[in-house]
């Protein structure tokens, strides 16, 4: 066991290396950040200027170089655009991405398992249809789509939540169920599966002829095996509705990692937008790992392979 | 007895389901007058809000709410007004000096006087400061104190737009603040000695503004009459509008016209058009070792002016706020003119014949450029489509586009300048004619006459200068000048403001109905 997770963990750290360079390389290949930062209409003096001062004349390797020696140094740099220190910056839009990421996968999860028991009791009945469409509707749906629609019948038609900001709870009604019904389905099929499965098994017929009543079958004894899984597929979309969020935040104007993201992007602001995706990746890289451990953990074939 | 919790339990559910929805109910913010808050969204947050620190029109808005300048362009007369200088003499080509207000103060209590004019101008024309926005200051040589509220200011050269941008840009920051915390705490701790001083700033979120209530009372910008203003910015244009519909926000600007043209239905919205310094127009490569050597031809350049209909395209498809332009450059800025250029009518059939004179009887392939309003492309190549021309589309961005100008790799380019809001036409047509880096024709005569209009402070010479080199442009066919950009607002109704072509949102000025 300690083997594979060293050996698993040597993996991630190349990931998160690989994925750092790859997006330093592409970034700077979008375009030149100091004509960006120049804006409309600067003379090319003044671009030089700025291009010189920032260090945008050094080759890339250098400019790579020096930023992951300063960042594993924990020196993130300054911000091109907003002028001021990238570590506490990022930081200060932290909690309201991880907020949104969790509540987005609670939800997630609150509609999924029990549509997805659902779906397995009545296996092939117009109620696993039903759920079933409710779950391709959900990954069909492009989540700016469905955010603008919850937007159309709750701000304007009804009135009843914030069209955007991150003031109070009510911020987060609508980006939490655009965000969490985009993943959804994937929990609900996998419960489904999971569960016709567990169903079908041998000590499930034993409960039911002990004379148990369904619902401490169903919940009790199928669902805590056919749930494992999920439970480790979570970790994995955890990442991905962290990395997921700039959709959602920008246009919900929440003031998150995601938001900032989007405005680093714009802005061309590389010294941002490099730490969002390093940080975005490790987070990602360390849910994977944290999910193929515990997977191991429960079942010792996968630490075999 | 067994059922009892169940009731419970779905009583408490259902107080918990009322409260939430009441709650919910309450919850949204409701914007305007019963707060005396005006809550403006806004797209893009500013780099700094320290307006030497940015270049986005959020910053020069924050900029003129925040902050004064020494002079105060009245935007309905375009007429010089003393704001922080209560006068000011050219004393010769290259010096003026001013005469300061008395009894000013900075939002932190700091007297106004000559220390901060001096400190601001000199820190600002310092390259080592580096000043984002160094086209608006790089033409400071110095400046001196020579009494407590007396100041002599000195240009590299003669620069005759300098009133310009000292009535727009070159806001004065207080000497003693910003010596002690700089840019870094300018843009964290904004203070000037404008109508609103900020109170909050959420950095890349929201700023607060509340009224200035020392604000002098014989300012020409007028003391402000709405208390608050809150300021959001919102990424998405969809969800600005949103919040316009659901009252969220009693203002926005550059409102896609579709939807602006819908948001007239609404009872609580007004939609208002106005027109901005913001040009639009054609350029045409037509130098040395362009790559179209078709455009090198004066017959091709007149027959492509010719082919487009711009009253059409401005009127169906730019829309209400917009007109025709035959200059490239802004009609209310200083030494635009169309007297005397040659105007080319929409004439496809002509156009045709200048082609097959040309030698390009069946036109030619030539590719377009363009970075912004692709509508608007798109309809100028179905015009030239019509003569013959087969114009393929490149829409890069607006960095990228330019590098290919730069590189002149370039055949056609659908080309926009809002000229900074400068009121004065060497911030527009010498950068593209003036032999600067974005000039794809490089007409030297053209150059000379640009060049004699900037180098003199004889506002005579400089308009004659000017209307000469406009009029060579408009004969020799170097760009196809095409009109001007609207900006359409959509508002609560409840709110009284003036729309003004240089998409300057003067809180200052707005009031409750």
């Amino acid at each position: 066991m300690f083997a594979f997770v060293v050996k698993r963990l040597g993996l991630a750290v190349l990931v998160a290396l690989a994925v750092s360079m790859i997006a330093f390389l592409l970034l700077r290949l979008s375009g030149d950040p100091a004509v960006a930062l120049a804006g409309e209409g600067a003379r090319q003096a003044d671009i030089e200027l700025i291009r010189h001062t920032y260090g945008f004349d050094r080759p890339l390797v250098v400019q790579y170089a020096e930023w992951l020696w300063k960042t594993l140094r924990g020196e993130l740099g300054n911000s091109v655009y907003f002028k001021t220190e990238v570590g506490p910056l990022i930081f200060s839009k932290l909690p309201t991405t991880l907020l949104l990421g969790f509540s987005a996968l609670l939800f997630a999860l609150l509609i999924s398992i029990p549509l997805g028991v659902l779906a397995a009791i009545y296996k092939n009945s117009w109620i696993d249809r039903l759920c079933l469409t409710t779950a391709v509707v959900g990954q069909a749906l492009p989540n700016f789509f469905f955010a603008l629609l919850l937007i159309m019948v709750f701000s304007i038609w009804l009135r009843v939540l914030p069209v955007s900001g991150s003031g109070t709870w009510l911020h987060f009604v609508m980006p939490t169920v655009a965000l969490g019904y985009y993943v959804a389905p994937a929990f609900m099929r996998l419960t489904r599966a999971g569960m016709i499965e567990v169903l079908e098994a041998d000590y499930i017929r034993t409960a039911r002829a002990k004379g148990l009543p369904p619902s401490r079958v169903i919940f009790k004894h199928a669902l805590r095996n056919a749930v494992v899984p999920v439970v480790a597929l979570s970790a994995v979309q955890l990442g991905f509705l962290l990395g997921g969020s700039v959709v959602i935040e920008t246009i919900f104007a929440l003031d998150g990692l995601g938001y900032l993201a989007y405005q680093s992007i714009t802005f061309k602001d590389y010294p941002v937008m490099q730490v969002i995706v390093l940080l975005l990746s490790v987070i990602y890289v360390l849910l994977t790992l944290a999910s193929d451990v515990a997977n191991a953990w429960l079942d010792p074939r996968i630490r075999v392979a | 007895m067994k059922t009892r919790p169940s009731v419970i339990s779905f009583r408490r559910l259902a107080a918990l389901a009322l409260t939430a929805g009441l709650l919910a109910i309450n919850g949204p913010a409701t914007a305007g007058k019963k707060d005396d808050t005006l809550r403006f969204a806004y797209d893009q947050a500013p780099e700094s809000v320290d307006p030497f620190f940015n270049n986005v029109r959020i910053g020069v808005i924050i900029g003129a709410n925040v902050w004064d300048t020494l002079i105060h362009r009245d935007p309905n007369t375009n007429e010089y007004k003393g704001l922080l200088a209560k006068s000011w003499k050219q004393i010769d080509d290259r010096t003026i000096e001013f005469d300061l207000r008395e009894g000013v103060k900075f939002h932190n209590g700091e007297e106004f006087d000559a220390d901060s004019v001096v400190y601001t101008l000199n820190f600002v024309a310092n390259t080592d400061n580096k000043v984002i926005t160094q086209q608006n200051v790089n033409w400071i040589e110095k400046a001196e104190k020579l009494g407590k509220y007396k100041v002599r200011l000195t240009t590299k050269k003669v620069f005759p737009a300098a009133i310009e941008y000292l009535a727009g840009p070159v806001v004065i920051h207080p000497a003693k603040y910003y010596q002690e915390v700089g840019p870094k705490g300018m843009n964290a701790k904004p203070v000037g000695t404008g109508p609103y001083r900020v109170t909050q700033y959420t950095l890349g979120k929201s700023i607060l503004l509340e009224r200035n209530p020392d604000y002098f009372s014989d300012s020409p910008k007028t003391r402000p009459k709405i208390g608050k203003i809150e300021i959001r910015f919102i990424p998405d244009r969809q969800t600005q509008m949103a919040e316009a519909l659901s009252a969220g926000t009693d203002l926005i600007m550059h409102v896609p016209k579709d939807q602006a043209d819908q948001s007239k239905n609404v009872p609580h919205l007004q939609v208002l058009s106005g027109e901005t310094m913001r040009i639009v127009f054609m350029q045409l490569n037509s130098q040395e070792g362009s790559p179209a050597a078709p455009l090198k031809d004066v017959r091709v350049r007149k027959a492509i002016n010719h082919a487009i209909d711009r009253e059409a395209i401005a009127k169906n498809i730019v829309g209400a706020g917009s007109r025709v332009i035959h200059t490239i450059c802004f009609p209310s800025q200083f030494g635009c003119t169309d007297e005397g250029a040659t105007r080319y009518s929409y004439d496809p059939a002509l156009a045709k014949k200048l082609l097959a004179e040309a030698g390009f009887p069946n036109g030619f392939e030539a590719d377009i450029l363009a970075y912004r309003e692709r509508n608007q492309t798109e309809a100028l190549i179905n015009y030239l489509g019509a003569v013959g021309i087969k114009a393929k589309l490149n829409f890069p961005q607006y960095a990228a586009m330019r590098d290919l100008i730069r590189a002149n790799k370039v055949h056609m380019a659908h080309q926009t300048w809002g000229s900074f809001s400068v009121n004065d036409v060497s911030a527009a047509t010498p950068v593209f004619y003036g032999f600067e880096s974005d000039d794809i024709t490089r007409d030297a005569e053209v150059r000379d006459l640009l060049l004699k209009g900037n180098n003199s402070i004889d506002p005579k010479v400089r308009k004659d200068a000017y209307k000469a080199a406009l009029a060579r442009i408009a004969d020799r066919a170097y760009g196809v000048p095409l009109w001007s950009l609207p900006v359409y607002y959509v508002a609560a109704r409840e709110l009284s403001f003036t729309a003004y072509p240089d998409e300057l949102v003067r809180f200052w000025e707005m009031s409750w109905k």
